[in-house]
């Protein structure tokens, strides 16, 4: 065996096993939803999960000034108010599905980082609605 | 003394320049990938995305790719151990090297797309880490074959590797249907035949595809060739 060769080797199995047991292991679920979260308040107290549902529509409160965003996260059946400090990612709006990371303190869900999910689908925008012509509205509006 | 027929008859059975079929696929890769370029760069926006959607017709072909590339070293290792043929093992070490290419670059547009999209470049979700196991193992499968001296252990333990590493490919693609994710489900799904896509980005998707199959194709067989010539120096 070749020494360089094998260093290189057990970097990659210490890799895999980090990925394997470190990565997925805690944790085979992605994230929970606000459901399952709230049924098992007490064994996420105080420990960092991943929330995710959609954005509640109407709740989106976004304070500019101290760049803190509100809004309710829901899975059609149970809600989680949360609060996130930055700006929201570009593709952050209501009905959206979102990820959520961050804990749980002070009756709010406290996000550290947001993620926003996007569909599957890819459609052409109607005419007139390329990006170019929506900001043209946009800055027309101003 | 080898006689002037025999040298002839070597040469043919070892060749030491690829032959008209890999400069086809080479040359005729090399050629439409600027019309692959131009096709993506007229597709029309997405609605959600705008332009940034158009980093799929480099995600999705290199993602493809590589799991395709990953399939052939899985077959040829097969191969390699039912028939003890050098040649079997010299496809699938090709293969493998180019599948890390393409799956590099699936991984690297993949991290470019979800900054502006999701939000981070990265994040610990079933479908980015299966594929990040993927090509984890297909790294130790080159460090393997360059730990091991002898030719014959070297190509059989390889064969081990790249038989069982592919299961992880099955794992990787069905990743987002089977656990919950932040990446969405196949727009082109195969399991199911549904196609979720404006048919002008279909069109640009499916032309860059054949490209790079294209490349693919002339990308393993040149560099099995290589890997003919490296093993003939081997032993001489």
């Amino acid at each position: 065996m070749k020494a360089k060769y094998l260093i290189g080797l057990l970097l990659i199995l210490g890799a895999l096993a980090y990925l394997i047991f470190g990565g997925l292991g805690q944790n085979l679920v992605y994230f929970l939803t606000p459901s399952e979260y709230l049924q098992d308040q007490a064994r996420y107290q105080n420990r960092p999960v991943r929330l995710g549902g959609l954005v509640k529509e109407g709740t989106v409160r976004y304070d500019k000034d101290q760049l803190e965003l509100r809004f309710i996260l829901t899975d059609g059946v149970a809600e989680v108010p949360v609060v996130h400090k930055g700006t929201p990612p570009g593709m952050f709006k209501e009905g959206q599905g979102v990820v959520v990371e961050g804990r749980f303190g002070e009756g709010v869900f406290q996000g550290t980082n947001l993620l926003v999910k996007h569909s599957e689908a890819y459609q052409a925008p109607k005419a007139g609605w390329t990006p170019e012509e929506v900001r043209k509205l946009i800055e027309e509006a101003k | 003394m080898l006689g002037a027929v025999e040298v002839k008859m070597l040469k043919a059975a070892q060749p030491d320049r690829p032959d008209a079929l890999t400069w086809v696929f080479l040359g005729l890769g090399l050629l439409l990938l600027p019309v692959g370029l131009y096709l993506a760069l007229a597709a029309p926006p997405d609605v959600n995305q705008g332009y940034l959607a158009r980093i799929m017709y480099l995600h999705v072909p290199g993602a493809w790719l590589g799991y395709l590339a990953f399939f052939v070293t899985f077959l040829y290792s097969l191969l390699y151990l039912f028939r003890q043929d050098p040649r079997y093992d010299r496809v699938a070490l090709a293969s493998a090297e180019i599948g890390l290419v393409f799956m590099g670059l699936a991984l690297v547009t993949g991290m470019l797309w979800a900054r502006p999209t999701w939000g981070v470049y990265w994040t610990w979700e079933p479908r980015l880490t299966t594929t990040a196991i993927l090509f984890a193992v297909y790294v130790g499968y080159f460090l393997l074959r360059g730990a091991i001296e002898d030719p014959e252990l070297r190509r059989k333990a390889a064969a081990a590797v790249g038989i069982l590493g592919f299961i992880n490919v099955p794992i990787s693609y069905l990743s987002v249907k089977w656990w919950r994710s932040l990446h969405q489900t196949q727009s082109i799904d195969l399991t199911t035949g549904k196609i979720h896509m404006d048919p002008a980005m279909l069109q640009a998707l499916l032309f860059n595809l054949f490209v790079f199959t294209l490349l693919y194709l002339g990308f393993v067989r040149f560099r099995s060739l290589l890997a003919a010539i490296e093993d003939r120096q081997e032993e001489a």
